[in-house]
């Protein structure tokens, strides 16, 4: 299978832009952000928590706790998928109780990743909201999940994949829509 | 991604790099020890059973935590009630154990080599809990993740071991371990005890048996547990071993300032080791305990997780 790159979806200069329009939303959306918590699922929606984080410290100078969250353990499909994926840590190192959390990850598809995000935040106690923040939604969900804070809304067929790549994990930055060619 | 063990059976058949896999995924599930809800369904639907042949207590209890915290049933077999007294040979009884369909044993046995036996003949994961002086690589694995948190590194170490190395399966797996990662090993005890063999164990393994010489310079000093069936006079009394090789404050002050001081367990406070060593602010004994949880969620979701081995093969996307 060998994989081509249709097109753009979006440059460094625009995931920039949009970023900062979704720090804008989170605090305009929350009275303030003043109990509102980042969570970041591995990998890219790490850097992009830490980002939003610094945008909103930025305009607002509040200071947002951001935290990092590692789903393996809450994945649905590990009882069909072999060999076992690796282990990540989750750092989340302030109480979730009562806080306003968003979630953040890059590409929003079936839903399946964040069913499991959720999971893994209420072993860690009982935020008072949660609601999530993704750079691109692709659509195609296979759960009742859809997102509140959304950089961009794209169509997709099933076989595309869409590519975040950020400068901290990948050396680059742009959003990229690419296709599968068997 | 390492390819996937089929079972844990010692650390001697394990490279480096798959020793520092497992620490690296230990990692983990030490913080889960911390979590207000210790319990994820990783494993659901997954069963390990635990055939004990030989009594435990904390590495049984040890197993049967990290199992049901990763969401696993487990169903155990203890020696002293199982129908090995009545006579049934070991792959008999490991049989009626795999006919009720479990998808990981964990093993321990007082033949070395029981578990590689096993192993040999059934399908599913074995992990070795102890198989007579041979290995007990949990405990191995265990030790090495204190160490390395503790000291903040594994390589080339000074590593002194105490008492009944001849017998003891911690000893052996701990040499294996730490000899892959350079350390320079001193065993050390009654002569009975260090037998000239236990220097083949690892490149840079010595003996001695002045306590006072074994000590000097130690990063990491191990104390083993002194089997009391095995001292005894004529041979040695407990009072002589306390005399020559209890580890207490005076001899500690020859290892390095900040050496750790760690112990398997169970632990005879005033023979091996003098309670103020024990209770020192360099004994690691407690970490050890709860790095065992940690190692050993590792490895059963390494072990058990995924298809079972017969299962058809999902569709592919």
């Amino acid at each position: 299978m060998r994989v081509v790159e249709k097109r753009q979806l979006l440059s460094a200069e625009e995931i920039s832009r949009t970023l900062n329009r979704l720090a804008h939303e989170i605090v305009e959306k929350s009275g303030g952000a003043h109990h509102v918590a980042l969570i970041g699922v591995r990998r890219r929606g790490v850097p992009l928590s830490q980002r939003l984080a610094v945008a909103i410290k930025g305009f607002a100078q509040i200071d947002v706790p951001v935290g990092t969250l590692d789903i393996t353990l809450y994945r649905d499909d590990l009882s069909t998928i072999g060999p076992q994926p690796v282990v990540q840590s989750t750092n989340i190192d302030f109480a979730v109780d009562n806080r306003d959390l968003v979630i953040v990850d890059d590409v929003l598809y079936t839903g399946r990743t964040i069913r499991a995000a959720m999971n893994g935040l209420f072993d860690l106690g009982r935020p008072k909201r949660v609601r999530l923040l993704v750079l691109v939604d692709r659509g195609h969900r296979e759960l009742p999940i859809e997102a509140t804070f959304i950089g961009q809304t794209i169509q997709t067929s099933d076989t595309e994949i869409v590519e975040v790549r950020l400068t901290e994990i990948d050396g680059e930055e742009r959003v990229m829509l690419v296709d599968r060619v068997s | 991604m390492l390819e996937r063990l089929p079972h844990l059976l010692g650390i001697e058949s394990l490279s480096r790099e798959q020793i520092e896999f497992f620490l690296d995924q230990a990692k983990p599930f030490q913080e889960f020890q911390l979590y207000p809800l210790k319990k994820l369904a990783t494993l659901r639907g997954k069963t390990v059973a635990l055939a004990f042949f030989e009594p435990s207590t904390r590495t049984r209890i040890s197993f049967t935590t990290a199992a049901s915290r990763l969401g696993a049933d487990t169903m155990a077999l203890q020696a002293e009630a199982s129908s090995l007294k009545k006579g049934e040979s070991l792959m008999d009884t490991v049989r009626t154990l795999e006919a009720m369909k479990p998808d990981a044993i964990v093993m321990r046995h007082s033949s070395s080599g029981a578990p590689h036996f096993v192993a040999e003949r059934l399908e599913i994961p074995v992990l070795n809990a102890g198989d007579g002086t041979h290995e007990h690589p949990t405990q191995a694995l265990l030790d090495a993740l204190t160490i390395r948190d503790r000291a903040g590194r594994l390589e080339s170490l000074n590593v002194t071991i105490l008492g009944d190395i001849l017998h003891s399966r911690v000893a052996r797996s701990n040499i294996h371990l730490l000899g892959k990662f350079g350390a320079r090993i001193t065993l050390c005890g009654p002569s009975m005890w260090v037998p000239r063999e236990v220097e083949g164990l690892a490149p840079q393994v010595r003996r001695t048996f002045s306590v006072d010489r074994a000590l000097e310079g130690a990063d990491v000093v191990m104390t083993l547990r002194v089997q009391t069936e095995r001292i005894h006079e004529p041979a040695l009394a407990p009072d002589e071993y306390i005399a020559g090789y209890q580890l207490t404050p005076e001899r500690l002050r020859r290892a390095k300032p900040d050496a750790l001081v760690m112990h398997p367990g169970p632990m005879i406070r005033g023979l091996e080791i003098d309670p103020a060593v024990a209770d020192g602010p360099q004994s690691c004994v407690l970490e050890q305990v709860t790095n065992g949880l940690a190692v050993r969620m590792a490895l059963l979701y390494h072990l058990v997780g995924g298809p079972p081995a017969d299962a058809p093969h999902p569709a592919k996307d």
